[in-house]
């Protein structure tokens, strides 16, 4: 089933399927490695709305609660 | 002369590539018409010297932010591209290396970090690689100064592709990304390392919000031990050997204004350092014997910080308080270097993407970051009541500047976009740009900030002989007296902070206030407003309208403030 990444917990994998917003949001997260296709593990979610940091090809990201929302995957 | 331009990703040790092509002469310079400041270096290739130059980390050509724009900009001046690419890190790295061998420029790639690929099991076959971008692929390890020869000489094998690779679509890219990552690399499956364990903790919230309070109370103790030792062992000695010197200029001068501006009172018919108020000596002993050792020290750890890969994983951490103050994590930069001196702290600020996030990150740093010069001070002073005097200042500082924010960020127009970051692994920092960094910042505060502290101590001489301080002092006393419930004199310590906080936190001391008036004082000091060169480096950045907003919200701050803590300090 699609969601949001927000909706991961901490030390699961799933599989990102698509990044909802504008030219610039969508390739400012795939030249940082957040793009289709790619494998993601969220390392933590930060509490009361803070960041997430999730591990792309061995490599963390910190993203604002926001815009994780605007990832979507499949577990 | 001809340019060599280095391109790269941030976080893939460009900067390190860029110490060890250079030699020791290196500038650090704005972009003209910007506010972003590069390294330009030199080195000689071929009996022939060349300009080298480090441009800031870029993720693509296409800027997402003013930083990125001045790297696009200079490449289109460069006569040769060194890309830096991690190899720990290929596949995202390729992406800016494709849209270079787009352009017209020749480009070698150094692939760098490569002693790192064996660690984490990723081969990568080099010579495959050279075969399909279709220019030289050099190993480095800049860090160890590993393949740095190699690429030197072989950048005259520097080709441009720009009329063989026609401008891709983006999705093409990643396709051929694809395509050559299949092809060069490949990766054995590893176990979490107990390194990968530790770089966890430190970003998960309940482990690594206690590990930052240690981190940075071990910093600051390190930049404590440091900074005494320098003055005890070095700068004291020094100044010691320069006494009889200031001695015979004030025998020759005799009494009169040059004596009273030059060297100052005389304390007991001797030369006291941190009373005599001259411009040659309390004039060059604050700035040089009491500050210079402590901004060496602090911007020795963060340089350690910094490159160790610590300050990103802090402002993870921190994110969530600073995004309700209207900024992101990134905020926390801005108030490290304010630590030292406020001016870098104001230039950091332009990291930051949007106007509200830059304003509300100057005005708040203004406000309540002390920097070292007068932490110094207020340690000086208020050390010998207790060190819960010094923790109720920097415990109010600390409210002050949540508060404000909370209101700023409440108030501000505009927007306050999140964090997006890139968390580098952990590596042990190279030793000769450690030094290189804390030199330049050494250096700027040198030629920027002490000319500054000079003229400051000698204004506030002239001013002080012809009685202009005096009078000023006279027609504010009101104000301090009835508001914030200080002696009259004070008011006079509270002028001369525009030009020099840490002198006007010394002229506190003769005035016998009580511990609790010093507290009242110093923090309003703190507070009110900016010292001299911060307020022309804010009115640079903000612009003047924006300054002026600022500047009301620091003395609204100041006075409100003022009165709480008289209340509560003093009153009850």
């Amino acid at each position: 089933m699609e969601k949001p990444i927000t909706k991961i917990k901490e030390g699961k994998k799933a599989t990102i399927v698509r990044l909802i917003g504008g030219h610039g949001f969508q390739r400012r997260l795939r030249t940082m490695g957040i793009r289709e296709g790619k494998v993601v593990e969220v390392v933590t979610r930060h509490p009361f709305g803070g960041p997430l940091v999730v591990e792309v090809d061995g490599r963390d990201t910190t993203i604002g609660r926001g815009m994780a929302e605007r990832i979507i995957v499949k577990e | 002369m001809k340019k060599i331009v280095l391109m790269g990703n941030p976080n893939v040790g460009k900067s390190v590539v860029f110490s060890r092509l250079t030699g020791a002469k290196v500038i650090a310079s704005n972009y003209p018409g910007t506010t972003v400041d590069f390294l330009k270096g030199k080195m000689r290739l071929d009996k022939e010297t060349v300009e080298i130059i480090d441009a800031p980390g870029t993720y693509s050509l296409e800027p997402s932010n003013k930083a990125e724009e001045v790297a696009v900009k200079m490449l289109d001046q460069a006569d040769l591209v060194i890309n830096v690419v991690d190899a720990t890190n290929l596949e995202r790295n390729l992406f800016l290396t494709l849209e270079l061998l787009e352009k017209n420029t020749p480009v070698v790639v150094a692939l760098n970090i490569w002693d790192e690929t064996k660690h984490i099991g990723i081969s990568i076959n080099v010579k495959k690689l050279e075969e399909l971008l279709k220019v030289p692929v050099i190993t480095t390890t800049a860090v160890t100064g590993e393949g740095i020869k190699e690429l030197v000489s072989r950048l005259h094998e520097a080709t441009s592709l720009g009329k063989i690779n026609k401008p891709t679509k983006e999705e093409e890219r990643w396709i051929a990304i694809g395509h050559i990552i299949k092809e060069v690399q490949n990766v054995t499956h590893r176990h979490h390392t107990i390194k990968d364990r530790i770089a966890e903790a430190t970003i998960k919230p309940f482990t690594g919000i206690p590990i930052a309070v240690i981190v940075i109370f071990i910093s600051f103790w390190i930049v404590r031990f440091i900074g005494e030792n320098l003055i005890g062992y070095v700068f004291e000695p020094l100044f010691n050997l320069y006494r009889p010197i200031a001695m015979s200029i004030s025998d020759w001068l005799g009494p009169g204004i040059f004596h009273d501006v030059l060297i100052g009172r005389l304390i007991e018919g001797e030369i006291d350092y941190g009373q005599s108020m001259g411009m040659l000596t309390t004039g060059l002993f604050v700035p040089f014997g009491m500050v210079l050792p402590y901004i060496i020290a602090f911007y020795l750890m963060l340089a350690i910080l910094e490159d160790s890969g610590y300050l990103p994983r802090l402002a993870t951490l921190t994110d969530n308080v600073f995004h309700k103050l209207g900024m992101h994590g990134h905020g926390i930069v801005p108030v490290f270097l304010g630590l030292g001196c406020n001016v870098p702290g104001a230039l950091a600020a332009r990291t930051l993407e949007t106007r509200k996030q830059r304003f509300i990150s100057a005005t708040l740093m203004a406000i309540a970051v002390p920097c070292m010069a007068q932490i110094a001070m207020i340690f000086g002073i208020l050390g010998p009541y207790g060190i819960l005097y010094i923790f109720l200042v920097f415990g109010t500082l600390f409210i002050i500047y949540v508060i404000a924010g909370l209101i700023l960020n409440r108030y501000v127009k505009g927007e306050s976009p999140e964090i997006f970051l890139e968390i580098p692994p952990y590596r042990k920092p190279s030793i000769i740009t450690i030094l290189k960094k804390t030199w330049m910042r050494i250096r700027w505060f040198l030629t920027e900030a002490i000319p500054f502290l000079f003229l400051g101590v000698l204004l506030i001489n002239i001013l002080y002989v012809v009685g202009f301080l005096e009078w000023l002092g006279t027609a504010f006393a009101p104000v301090t007296e009835i508001w914030l419930g200080l002696p009259k004199e004070s008011s006079i310590a509270l002028l001369v902070g525009f030009l020099r906080k840490d002198l006007a936190v010394g002229m506190l001391l003769p005035l016998g206030m009580t511990p609790m008036q010093l507290v009242i004082a110093t923090t309003i000091l703190a507070i009110y407003f900016p010292c001299v060169a911060t307020f022309a480096v804010l009115v640079k950045e903000l612009g003047v309208k924006d300054m002026i907003k600022s500047t009301g919200i620091m003395i609204a701050t100041a006075l409100v403030v003022g009165s709480i803590l008289r209340i509560l300090l003093i009153v009850i």
